[in-house]
């Protein structure tokens, strides 16, 4: 069979699962009795499991297997947590995402995982040997007595029917036995299971749910179900089913149950398999929210994953082509309101006006769907955090603040590395050791936070941490070891400005290389990385308390505010990001300086560049007495660009010249107006160089 | 599946006596050239063209196509034929290389015909026209000769270098 059409597919909903792994075993780590968190990495690591054994990974089926029976053991106390057997767990984990990773580099995703396995093993075995033994026997028994079931429950499942009963529920067992000619019997199974759904709550069934679904029963099947109607109601509303020929609805006793505790142990064997079927929800709940909760589940277990699909991935160059598309529209709109103003008919003019304002929404939407929330940069970062802790001796803790924030794929793509440098800055050089922290009358945890949120056209990303600080003496000593700096320039720089100085190029402040943060590149990769992204970085630190470092990003990348200016016959888009401001000057006002013509600007003189001569624009007009200049800055680099005259502001999207036209001078894209015609993007980067 | 596969197998067998090729014919300085429709995404009337500085001699500029900006190169300029005024006759045929979408003006494109591939002489020697180097071969169609362009060479994007 051809899998090709569902790779994509299977590598996405593994990461997914991989990163929903991820993030529950850290927090299992924090709360180590938390059944619920033990569910969902269950439910995670068994559907891991199915889909690689369908895809033919047998070793990533192997290794989820066995970290699925430590999970499992976990989940029946059989073992406890404790940080080495989560250590373990998560080298599985990243076997599994070195596995999914080369499967989607086009790998046969085969890895020698027999360690991870050997060592998963021995946590599993060394407390849960009798377990095991326990289990072989339960199944056997279980597959002998098919038909003659007496289901056996758990504490947590006699808990629900304890508590239940006392609400005034009755629990029943359904048995139920389908006629020997039916021919979908999992169809069948699903029918009766809906209409048990709608008179109460299954919390259990016999064979499980899984093998319900796979056929992989005889012909009958118990199922336990909590609810408030009469058994009669229930037997004939299921007999309503067709091609079922016996039903038997028996009431069960919490009493009964109780005393059957010590068959407890056996049954652990039947819950294994029922993963999906497990109810989620804690004991302390009531019993309508339980039922709400654990609805979706059955649902999914029913109908094969339905429920699950809340969003749907869309290539980003489909987006790409429909936000062209969607512009397009916009100009025949602009063309269409003009004549519609020309034609003066009321009529026209209020459908006109009705497309203008539903495709300003459109519009909206359009860009919208374009933002990603940084959660998916930042989700890595837990993980990544506790490692490097445990690496590095420390205690941190990362507080993560506004991973709902949102930005543009474009960026979303490019900031992950310069955050990694970040954060792994802040534990290697910020945060110090227990010992230290403890000395300094700090608690032996540090903390880390990192926080998104919006500002105007503008993301902020802050990571702050409660270290040591910058040590100004030692950043001087290096920056002057360095020949970043000179003595006397040391000497005058304030505070922030030698902290700046981390940013310079060739700049290392450990005293040791690790292997964290000092691999020979530097944070002036980092601040490259962010300007290049339109964006900036600073750093602000106190002795003592801590550093943060703060990070200014464009929403997006895609669309720009520029100032639209026109040169004789042809428009340009200058960023506006770029620009100080404009000004209208007379021409005598303009001075010669060094066979350079320059201005006096609020005292300080800049050089004027004339895009007219750069740009070798045709004259076909009279130039006034008055110039138009516009002044741009880089860093501390200066200038005015001259000018015919100022459109005004605009928010336009870049578009980039393709793969015929690159690296054109100080161009680096057009956009398309308003009227349709296309206006050339100005870098003034390029033109302070 | 199986039958035509079989079919399939058969095939190569009548296409190997003659390949058609489908060619867009264009006019440009009175003379008449060929294009594989193949590389051909569209023909589009000569709308306004924003100049880009900086650029090759025969990059006219960029056109807005349906929301897409497309360089556009005077085939003219490119050949070293000397300019004229677009006229409403004058055409932007959209070609498409690998990676590369470019716009190409020419004088006139109001023709497709059919040819085999083996009627396809390759020597460009017989036509003595200034832009040799971007000629595949001609073909002539009853009383006309039709000289095949190489796309490949006329979108070198080193030319873009030494000319810019």
């Amino acid at each position: 069979m051809d899998m090709n059409q569902y790779l994509e597919v299977f590598i996405e909903e593994s990461k997914e699962h991989l990163q929903a792994c991820n993030d529950n075993l850290l927090e299992l780590e924090k709360k180590p009795d938390d059944m619920t968190i033990i569910n969902e990495i269950f439910r995670s690591a068994h559907t891991l499991k199915g889909m690689s054994a369908t895809m033919g990974y047998d070793d990533l089926a192997k290794l989820t297997h066995q970290m699925e029976n430590v999970l499992d053991a976990i989940r029946h106390h059989t073992i406890s947590v404790t940080p080495e057997l989560l250590d373990v767990v998560f080298q599985a984990v990243d076997d599994l995402e070195a596995m999914v990773n080369s499967i989607a580099e086009g790998g046969d995703g085969k890895r020698d995982v027999s360690i991870v396995v050997g060592k998963l093993k021995m946590i599993e075995t060394g407390n849960a040997a009798y377990l095991e033994a326990q289990k072989e026997i339960a199944a056997a028994a279980a597959v002998e007595e098919k038909t003659a079931v007496q289901i056996d429950y758990d504490e947590f499942e006699r808990t629900l029917i304890e508590e239940s009963h006392e609400q005034g529920f009755t629990t029943y067992e359904v048995s139920v036995a389908l006629r020997d000619d039916c021919l979908l019997k999992a169809a069948r199974v699903y029918m009766i299971f809906e209409v048990l759904e709608k008179q109460g709550e299954i919390i259990k069934s016999l064979p499980s749910v899984d093998q319900l679904e796979e056929e992989q029963f005889d012909k009958a099947f118990t199922v336990t179900l909590i609810s408030k109607e009469n058994p009669q109601d229930i037997e004939k509303r299921v007999l309503n089913v067709s091609e079922v020929e016996v039903v038997t609805v028996t009431v069960v006793s919490p009493l009964a149950i109780a005393s059957n505790t010590s068959a407890m142990m056996q049954s652990q064997s039947t819950d294994k398999q029922e993963a999906k079927e497990m109810p989620v929800t804690q004991p302390e709940n009531t019993l309508d929210s339980k039922q709400k909760s654990t609805e979706p589940d059955h649902n999914k277990t029913g109908t094969g994953g339905k429920a699950a699909s809340k969003t749907i991935r869309v290539n980003i160059e489909r987006l790409d082509i429909l936000l062209n598309l969607f512009e397009e529209l916009v100009i025949d709109r602009g063309r269409l309101e003009q004549i519609a103003s020309e034609l003066r008919n009321q009529e026209l003019q209020e459908t006109v006006d009705r497309i203008s304002r539903n495709t300003g929404d459109l519009q909206n939407i359009i860009l919208n769907m374009r933002m990603v929330p940084i959660e998916t940069v930042f989700n890595r970062f837990p993980r990544m955090v506790r490692q490097l802790a445990r690496d590095l001796d420390k205690k941190v803790n990362l507080e993560i603040i506004g991973a709902e924030t949102e930005l543009d794929r474009t960026v979303i793509d490019e900031i992950g590395d310069p955050l990694v440098h970040l954060i792994r800055n802040s534990l290697d050089h910020g945060i110090e050791t227990p010992a230290i922290r403890k000395a300094n009358g700090k608690s032996e945890e540090g903390t880390v936070t990192l926080k998104a949120y919006h500002s105007g056209n503008h993301v902020f990303i802050e990571i702050e941490d409660d270290g040591a600080g910058i040590n100004r003496d030692k950043v001087l000593q290096i920056a002057l070891r360095n020949g970043i700096v000179t003595e006397q320039v040391a000497a005058t720089l304030t505070d922030k400005q030698v902290y700046e100085l981390i940013f310079a190029s060739g700049f290392s402040t450990a005293d040791k290389i690790s292997d964290i943060s000092g691999r020979g590149v530097g944070l002036d990769v980092v601040k490259n990385t962010i300007e290049n992204l339109g964006g900036n970085v600073s750093v602000d630190s106190m002795a003592g308390k801590g550093s943060i470092f703060s990070i200014q990003l464009p929403l997006t990348l895609s669309i720009i505010s520029v100032m639209l200016v026109e040169i004789q016959m042809e428009k340009y888009a200058i960023p506006l990001s770029s620009i100080i401001e404009t000004a209208i000057i007379k021409k005598d006002e303009i001075l010669h300086a060094h066979n350079q013509k320059v201005i006096d600007f609020r005292g300080k003189i800049v050089p004027l560049l004339y895009l007219k001569d750069l740009f070798e624009v045709p004259v076909v007009k009279e130039e006034s007495e008055f110039v138009s200049i516009v002044i741009i800055r880089k860093g501390e680099k200066m200038a005015g660009l001259v000018v015919d005259s100022f459109i005004g502001q605009q928010e336009v999207v870049l578009k980039s010249f393709g793969n015929y036209l690159t690296n054109v001078f100080a161009i680096p894209g057009a956009t398309i107006l308003g009227d349709g015609q296309v206006a050339l993007i100005v870098d003034c980067n390029a033109l302070l160089k | 599946m199986s039958k035509e596969g079989d079919e399939k197998e058969v095939c190569p067998m009548s296409e190997s006596v003659s390949k058609d090729i489908k060619l867009i014919v264009f006019q440009l300085n009175g003379k008449e050239y060929g294009i594989s429709v193949h590389y051909v995404h569209g023909i589009e009337k000569v709308q306004h063209i924003t100049r880009i500085p900086g650029t090759a001699q025969f990059v006219k500029g960029v056109i807005n196509l349906r929301g897409v900006v497309t360089p556009i190169i005077d085939l003219r300029k490119r050949f070293g034929i000397e300019e004229c005024e677009y006229t409403d006759l004058s055409r932007i045929i959209i070609v498409a290389l690998d990676d590369i979408e470019v716009g190409l003006v020419v004088d006139a494109a109001n023709d497709v015909i059919d040819i085999t591939e083996d009627s396809i002489e390759p020597s460009p020697d017989l036509v003595g026209v200034e832009e040799d180097e971007y000629v595949k071969g001609v073909v002539k169609v009853a009383n006309r000769l039709l000289i095949i362009i190489d796309l490949y060479k006329i979108l070198d994007r080193e030319k873009l270098k030494v000319e810019g």
